[in-house]
């Protein structure tokens, strides 16, 4: 039969050279992909895991909408030089909920997988209006207009839900209190009612400087502050980091 | 044997007549190549300059380098390329398999208009601040459905075409298009997933998060490499090498293995893009294993390429056209070959997130489908405005070292930056603390930004030139001083086997 074959046969008929074209390149993708689905131990047993607050998320989404990825990663590497730098190479459960995920591949700035914590509020603001006010070698593009109103507020619950048809965990309370959340995050001097316990760990402050409005700055500026803070690496233990 | 068959088959001139071809869409996709190049080079000039001078952000929203590079990736990839190779290929197949196309004159128009629909509201998206997130795969949901109906259209009308084809076998350079139509439909849907947050909304959640959607990100992502900038760029050079250098394709033989292995291995090449990260190690081995077994179906090809000029070496003397596709599958080599040694997870530790990557993507770009889509349009303009050849040979020469030197500035710039970067990250004192701070590394890098910018520039300034010269061909012919040249050659009589029909 093999002998017999020739390639001719294929070259003759469009619908054979399609469908063997297919299958040929569908199996790669296949072997890669299916196996991250269902391999539970792809993802990382770590405590500290959650849902982004609304006003976090409303933060990352500016930051995906700026492409501040083609310039920064948020996966830091598990070499010596970068632990140093950045902190703990970055898990596979740290970006479990990211939407979409926001690894980056280019570092014409540095990592921001752990930048949440280094640096004052005061600071990034400061820092994004005018990055070579304080970086004076910095190629970043200067984000001052981030100081008007947060847009889509009225939108927050649809976000939540979305997020949590794709299988992110926010409760039915979280969607219902998302507008609320998200104006106490912004609002420290406000009632939480609740906000706390829905969100662990998460910080409340006017991030931007500015506590008449909840701008598009508070929104980024919070993203920052929790970015890479999640999980307590003290409490880690190798088991539970292992990847298969 | 095949061979014979191929050959055998097609070896008496048929009598009938030529079916009347599809050719005004062809037209105006040729202009479409050369006015987004200009776009998308001009772009990439922009979008350099900011990162050696960021005063050029303007410090407006929508001039932001972040905004406008995927103008540019969009642009050069997407516009510029993917209107050579939906011209190129509706070209092709009605050509190789003499028939007309599938569908007509309206058909192709509609192809035309609709792929520039979708490339004007995409780069509109991008810098209104819709965006996906997703190097390569920037448009929002609603841009994706219509480009997927779009798509599914050139499917049927590509393979309608192929099966009203009066030649027995379909030509090898149909493989390679059919191959990157059906996979660039499979990655197109897979990659784009996504949910909007309600129906009359533009922005979308991706479905897949974290480490399936980086997974999935760059199985589309290395294959739109693979399939749109490979594949399809290999239809154009199974087509045009042959026809430019008047000969048939070096080996039959190895285009099969060509074709098959490479479809093959290149879909698993992906996860070389996430060597290190949170992808589980298996899959980072399985993408550089494949990465660097991709090399041998690249160098195949290149081979198959580039030996086709066996007999016909002395036209890159006289044709500059030819010069373009040959250097275009010289540096097809030379990218494909770096490109595996970067997959390698110790050279990636290095390489990746600097600049390295960057300048190995522009010598495949602007190196491979740059010079090959320029030398098939200084072949097919004429042909497509009935004209004798180009109106100046001596602005093609002009352009071709423009084009080269400024891609040698680009790359070699890149090396040094991007390897110069990657040794400062790690580079420790005497006293075992990090020798540099991060912003040393990047005040490190200015020289060699501004340098690029000067090689993007001779790019940009070669391809003006070729408008200018496309510009005058189409409107004058040929310039008065260059008639009386030697005329393009006749084609001859008996057609050898592995050689385009038409």
């Amino acid at each position: 039969m093999f002998k017999k074959f020739s390639h001719g046969t294929i070259e003759r008929n469009v619908i054979l050279l399609a469908v063997l074209t297919l299958i040929t390149v569908s199996i790669g993708g296949l072997a890669q992909i299916v196996p991250l689905f269902t391999v539970e131990t792809t993802i990382e047993r770590v405590q500290g895991i959650r849902p982004y607050t609304p006003l976090e998320l409303m933060g990352r989404n500016i930051y995906v909408r700026e492409g501040c990825y083609a310039c920064h990663s948020q996966m830091i590497r598990p070499f010596r030089d970068e632990h140093e730098r950045y902190g703990h190479y970055s898990l596979a459960a740290e970006s479990m909920y990211d939407r979409p995920f926001q690894w980056g591949s280019k570092r014409t700035g540095p990592d921001l997988a752990r930048v949440g914590g280094r640096y004052s509020d005061d600071w990034h603001a400061a820092h994004f209006r005018d990055p070579r006010a304080l970086v004076p070698g910095s190629v970043m593009p200067p984000y001052g207009f981030l100081d008007r109103p947060l847009r889509g507020i009225h939108n927050i619950e649809a976000h939540l839900r979305t997020q949590a048809g794709l299988g992110v965990p926010y409760t039915a309370e979280m969607i219902a209190n998302a507008r609320a959340d998200l104006l106490a995050q912004a609002r420290p001097e406000a009632e939480g009612n609740g906000f706390e316990e829905r969100y662990p760990n998460a910080r409340r402050a006017v991030f931007d400087g500015n506590a008449g409005t909840v701008t598009e700055m508070d929104a980024i500026i919070a993203y920052m502050q929790m970015l890479g803070t999640l999980v307590d690496f003290r409490d880690v233990t190798p088991e539970q980091l292992r990847q298969q | 044997m095949a061979i014979a068959s191929a050959a055998g088959s097609t070896g008496a001139p048929v009598a009938r007549p030529a079916p009347t071809y599809v050719e005004g869409p062809i037209r105006a996709f040729a202009i479409a190549i050369m006015f987004w190049g200009i776009v998308g080079f001009l772009m990439g000039v922009i979008i350099a300059s900011q990162l050696a001078w960021p005063l050029l952000n303007l410090d407006l929203e929508w001039t932001s380098f972040g905004r406008l590079r995927p103008v540019h990736t969009s642009a050069v990839i997407f516009a510029f390329g993917g209107n050579a190779l939906l011209g190129t290929s509706l070209y092709i197949v009605q050509r190789t398999s003499r028939a007309r196309l599938y569908g007509g004159e309206e058909m192709g128009w509609f192809l035309f208009w609709s792929y520039q629909f979708f490339i004007v509201s995409a780069a509109l998206s991008y810098v209104l601040g819709y965006t996906q997130g997703k190097e390569y795969a920037e448009p929002e949901w609603f841009i994706d459905i219509f480009l997927t109906v779009v798509w599914v259209i050139y499917l049927v009308a590509f393979v309608g075409t192929l099966m009203r084809r009066e030649e027995p076998h379909i030509y090898v350079a149909n493989w390679f298009f059919l191959a990157f139509i059906i996979t660039v439909a499979m990655l197109h849907i897979g990659n784009n997933i996504s949910i909007p947050i309600h129906w009359g909304s533009g922005f979308s959640y991706s479905a897949p998060a974290g480490v399936q959607g980086a997974m999935i990100q760059w199985w589309y992502g290395h294959n739109a490499v693979g399939f749109f900038l490979t594949a399809g760029f290999l239809g154009m050079m199974y087509y045009f090498i042959p026809k430019q250098a008047n000969r048939p394709i070096y080996s039959y033989r190895l285009s099969i293995v060509h074709f098959w292995s490479i479809i093959f291995l290149y879909i698993w090449a992906g996860p070389h893009h996430l060597h290190y990260t949170a992808l589980p190690d298996w899959a980072q081995t399985l993408g550089m294993v494949f990465s660097v077994m991709l090399w041998m179906p690249s160098w195949g090809g290149m081979i198959n390429g580039i030996m086709t000029l066996s007999g016909a070496w002395d036209k890159l003397r006289t044709d500059p056209g030819l010069r373009f596709s040959v250097t275009a599958v010289a540096f097809y080599g030379m990218s494909t070959f770096e490109g595996p040694v970067m997959s390698i997870r110790a050279v990636n530790s290095l390489s990746h997130y600097t600049d390295w990557t960057v300048g190995h993507v522009h010598s495949g770009a602007l190196g491979w489908n740059g010079l090959i889509t320029f030398g098939a349009l200084y072949w097919l303009v004429p042909v497509l405005w009935s004209r004798a050849r180009m109106y100046s040979t001596k602005l093609i020469e002009w352009h071709f070292w423009l084009a080269t030197i400024g891609i040698v500035l680009y790359i070699t710039a890149m090396w040094v930056s991007g390897i110069m970067q990657g040794l400062m990250w790690r580079a420790y004192d005497e006293l075992g603390f990090l020798q540099y701070s991060f912003i040393e590394t990047v005040e490190a890098m200015h020289p060699y930004y501004a340098i690029r910018v000067l090689g993007g520039v001779l790019y940009l300034t070669g391809a003006l030139l070729m408008a200018w010269n496309m510009y005058k061909t189409i409107t004058v012919g040929v310039a008065p001083e260059a008639l009386g040249e030697a005329q393009r050659a006749p084609a001859p009589a008996a057609r050898p086997a592995a050689a385009p029909a038409e």
